[in-house]
């Protein structure tokens, strides 16, 4: 069933180099429309540097990255600058939270808005219908996305003064405002609670649902990431080990053996 | 008792420090040596008061930014206060209106004059804060886009004839073009980069207009730049500086008008959050450059347009009105009067440029002023004198327009 | 040739100096992340207590060879204590404020130290002794490298080379590497960071004195401007080099005196400060990184 599905981001033998330093080597991975996606690994092993190689905040030193958001047919798109990939498409989310905090919350997804709307310099000063209109817009749209991720009671507050947790759905409701069609997370369960991070799970099966997008999300929570994602892809050292649904991944002895180690260290 | 030890060794190291500067002139010519060392003594005691001064004050600061950690609400001062409230706000601005329109009836040429010229720096001072204050790109070399200004009126109007009301536009125009131009490459720097090179590029430009004489008529200047026609209202020496004068409070009107607009605004809105987290906002697909270089060229168009009422009120220009000093001037006033705030610039700029003007016995003393102001402000309130505040957006309306209360 | 080699050694004269004091521009910067603005001032400063301390020994009569010798001591002392001093009010207080805060406040510095020397010594350009004693045993190179070139010339490289055993030997010198690199990290083992700071910026600003004095006796005059010029000139030997980078800062400097030298001598006198500017304003747009510098990884 899921093969029938279109992809719609497609990694082709990407790799990258840091001076002589391999950072990821030649790894693949494909995300298909509606899908969860994650990857998972180590520490160290390379996934924030992907999601930066294929977001446009890093080239990629080879291979391609080619999205299809809507059948029409691939298009590359490594080497295009950050914004320009989100216009296409691809929202993401910081591992490191990357708020911007003196900005009230609901201004945070107001700037998300800002790729989707086109007042100029001239409709600033002129406020003419079309600009106020524009505006108004982006405001109610920006709300109804607060209320989704149960965030409208803080609207008005400054984001640094949001607790944690909702300071992490903040940063899924402004990616969600620039209309993906995946939505690239970045250990968004870190640091929460068994309890939160139920939530959380929740709270992305329903946004994939509702907003008909793919997610590719980068985990350390094994319990969140097998009940939750379709297919994982598992980097180690740079190098993608195995990729397979949750089933297959949980029994492969090459994921067994990098995950033993850690948790070893973790105990 | 330990301040009291911290202070005589203040007092004691600035002396030391101030012996062969303030102390002592030598002239090698003559052989001659003369010593000032009451002037050393004075600097010592005033190291004395003033390092208590400096211990109270950094304490204060501290204690303040405690506070704030502490409180999740946002600091909200007395003025702010008054500025949200209609009842104090509407008022004040027809008293300050009326006032600056009645001005040249109540004071004298001289001051009018004086008027003038502070109101050309309050929208210097403007223009540069939408650069400084709302986008954070700190260009040191805004002087150059206002010698653009008034180097395109004085120079097309000597060799054209081009009258003032065609020159303002166009001015304005030719600032933003070399905006643009010098923005393009340069604003994929990082701040501090971007502010030497635009420093550079400040230098550049008045070193060109130095020694191009032939065109430009070099050190020595243009003369006789053309007043500005009323269209034949102004007769006499006397109303056409009135008419200047108004002039300047039009355009000052006008920056207001726009400054606070595009505040507001999209794009006010993308240039706060370049200014906070650049890597987050172009992730949010934001255009860094086409942001920057927004904000930069509007800078350069408005230094451009006084450049022009520049060179038509002193009708006189030459390549020393146009140093780093003058850009370091208008930072000062964006910088003291709070960045990003536009009364803070007004208040500011009016501080600076008309405090000198009538304590003439400090004019030499200015720069001296000035300096320290940058520093002080810096260190004990970075807000300047009007924190910036940013409206808010209406949420109370958001809920009533989704129809429903959904709390 | 002969016109060639004279600009070859006035270049490497002038570029010395500049290597001097980039120093302290990529020392400073290598640690704290900040364009000291006033560094420039700092060896105006310099110049200037040597000037006035050259004048009181003068007026005593000492002996010419002490007077270098002492102007050139008090010239370093006062230099550091400035630079001490400047880093404790202006920068301190700023070290966790918004990167532009320090920067703009290194501006008011340099504007009000230039004030500071301008109220007190006049503006005029005052005429400094020469110091430094004039000696034949150059020969037939004499009409190109004059002594107090030369003197510059093997000033410059003793210290330069002192300064790199330093960085590299002494237990300051290790300090102030593992604080360039990471503070906290630094702080963590027992750094006492705060210390390794002013240290910077005393041995930066007492390299500039060394320039400031030495320039001042070639050229024979200074006055409260030329701090502003040669900082920027400085600065700008610092960013082509690589800044952060000590080898950067003197291969800059020197390439910067020839570009110098040799574009004043060849193409037009006149613009002379727009060679060095323009200089500045390429490098920057097309690698920012400077000629040894490495290209940071951007972290996200």
């Amino acid at each position: 069933m899921i093969n029938e599905r279109r992809t719609v981001l497609q990694v082709k033998g990407v790799s990258k180099d840091f001076g002589g330093l391999r950072a990821l080597d030649d790894v693949d991975l494909d995300v298909k429309e509606g899908e969860i996606v994650a990857l998972i690994g180590p520490n160290g092993a390379g996934k924030t540097t992907f999601f930066n190689c294929i977001t446009g905040i890093y080239t990629p030193t080879e291979g391609d990255v080619n999205i299809d958001p809507y059948g029409g047919g691939f298009k590359r798109i490594n080497g295009m600058k950050p914004n320009i990939v989100t216009e296409l498409g691809m929202a993401r989310t910081f591992q490191n939270i990357r708020l911007f905090p003196s900005m009230s919350v609901i201004e945070n997804v107001m700037i998300g808005c800002h790729c989707r709307t086109k007042a100029t310099f001239l409709g600033a000063v002129f406020r003419d219908p079309g600009t106020r209109k524009e505006e108004q817009e982006t405001i109610l749209k920006s709300y109804a996305l607060l209320q989704e991720l149960g965030l409208d009671q803080y609207a008005d507050e400054l984001a640094r003064n949001l607790p944690y947790g909702a300071q992490r759905r903040l940063e899924i409701a402004r990616a969600l405002a620039t209309d993906p069609f995946i939505l690239l997370l970045d250990e968004p369960a870190a640091g929460m609670n068994p309890q939160e991070t139920a939530e959380l799970e929740e709270l992305i099966v329903s946004i994939k649902d509702k907003h008909k997008i793919s997610v590719l999300l980068i985990e350390h929570d094994m319990k969140m990431v097998m009940s939750l994602s379709d297919r994982l892809f598992v980097l180690e050292y740079g190098r993608e080990i195995a990729h397979g649904t949750p089933q297959e991944i949980s029994e492969n002895p090459a994921v067994i053996k990098a995950y033993l180690g850690e948790e070893l260290v973790d105990a | 008792m330990e301040g009291l030890k911290k202070s005589v060794l203040a007092s004691l190291w600035f002396m030391f420090l101030t012996l062969p500067i303030m102390g002592v002139f030598v002239n090698t010519i003559d052989k001659s040596v003369t010593w000032h060392l009451d002037r050393v003594l004075y600097v010592g005691a005033a190291a004395f008061v003033l390092s208590y001064l400096w211990r109270f004050m950094l304490e204060r600061k501290e204690r303040g930014m405690k506070a704030e950690e502490q409180s999740a609400v946002e600091k909200v001062t007395l003025l702010n206060k008054l500025l949200a409230n209609p009842k104090f706000f509407w008022p004040a601005v027809i008293a300050v209106a009326g006032f600056a329109i009645a001005f040249p009836k109540l004071f004298s040429m001289y001051q009018v004059n004086v008027m003038t010229s502070a109101l050309i720096y309050v929208v210097l001072g403007l223009g540069l804060n939408i650069v400084v204050g709302l986008a954070g790109l700190l260009d040191l070399g805004f002087v150059a886009f206002y010698a653009v200004g008034a180097y395109s009126y004085a120079l097309m109007n000597m060799y054209w004839g081009i009258s003032f009301w065609v020159a303002l536009p166009l001015g304005a125009l030719l600032g933003a073009l070399c905006g643009i131009l010098l923005g393009f490459p340069v604003l994929r720097l990082r701040g501090d980069y971007l502010a030497i090179v635009t420093l550079g590029f400040g230098e550049i430009i008045r070193l060109v207009l130095e020694n191009w004489a032939e065109f430009t008529h070099g050190p020595s200047g243009i003369s006789n730049i053309a007043r500005p026609e009323f269209f034949g209202l102004a007769k006499g020496f006397m109303a056409q500086i009135n008419f200047m004068y108004y002039l300047m409070l039009v355009l000052v009107v006008f920056t207001i008008f726009v400054v606070n607009r595009l505040k507001n605004s999209r794009i006010g809105r993308a240039w706060q959050a370049l200014r906070e987290d650049e890597i987050a906002c172009q992730a949010m697909g934001i255009d860094k450059m086409k942001t920057k270089l927004m904000a930069f060229s509007l800078g350069a168009t408005w230094a451009g347009m006084v450049g022009v009422v520049f060179a038509a009120k002193t009708t006189f220009i030459n390549p020393a009105s146009f140093t780093f000093l003058e850009s370091a001037i208008i930072l000062s006033i964006v910088v003291l009067g709070g960045m990003g705030s536009i009364l803070g610039v007004i208040l500011g700029a009016l501080v600076l440029i008309l405090l000198p003007e009538y304590m003439r016995d400090f004019s030499e003393y200015r720069m001296l002023i000035f300096g320290a102001t940058m520093v002080l402000v810096m260190v004990f309130r970075p807000q300047g004198l009007v924190r910036d505040v940013r409206k808010k957006i209406d949420i109370s309306a958001v809920k009533k327009a989704l129809g429903g209360v959904h709390d | 040739m002969e016109y060639f080699l004279e600009l070859f050694f006035s270049g490497l004269t002038r570029g010395s100096i500049y290597a001097l004091i980039a120093l302290g521009y990529t020392m400073v910067y290598g640690i704290i992340e900040l364009i000291n603005f006033a560094h420039g001032e700092i060896y105006m400063i310099g110049a200037f207590v040597g000037l006035v301390v050259a004048g009181i020994l003068t007026s005593f009569g000492f002996p010419a060879a002490s007077i270098i010798v002492l102007a050139s001591i008090a010239a370093i002392i006062y230099a550091a204590a400035y630079g001490y001093t400047l880093e404790k009010i202006a920068y301190r207080p700023l070290r966790d404020a918004p990167r532009l805060s320090p920067l703009i406040s290194a501006i008011g510095m340099s504007i009000f130290l230039q004030n500071y020397v301008m109220l007190s010594q006049t503006s005029d350009f005052l005429s400094f002794p020469n110091l430094i004693p004039e000696f034949h045993f150059l020969g037939k190179f004499e009409s190109m490298v004059g002594s107090s070139d030369f003197v510059i010339i093997v000033v410059a490289a003793v210290v330069m080379v002192a300064l790199n055993l330093f960085i590299k030997f002494t237990r300051m010198g290790k300090a102030m590497r593992a604080t360039a690199q990471n503070r906290k990290m630094a702080m963590l083992v027992g750094i006492n960071v705060d210390q390794v700071i002013s240290a910077t910026f005393v041995i930066g600003s007492a390299l500039a004195a060394v320039g400031g004095i030495l320039i001042a006796s070639h050229i024979g005059q200074i006055n409260f401007f030329i701090g502003f010029i040669a900082g920027i000139k400085a600065f700008t030997a610092a960013v082509l080099g690589g800044i952060g980078s000590i080898p950067g800062a003197m291969l800059g400097g020197l390439i910067l005196g020839w570009t110098e030298s040799f574009c004043t001598g060849y193409v037009s006198s006149d613009y002379e400060d727009v060679f060095a500017f323009a200089l500045l304003v390429l490098i920057l747009i097309f690698r920012p990184s400077g000629l040894l510098g490495k290209a940071p990884i951007q972290k996200v």
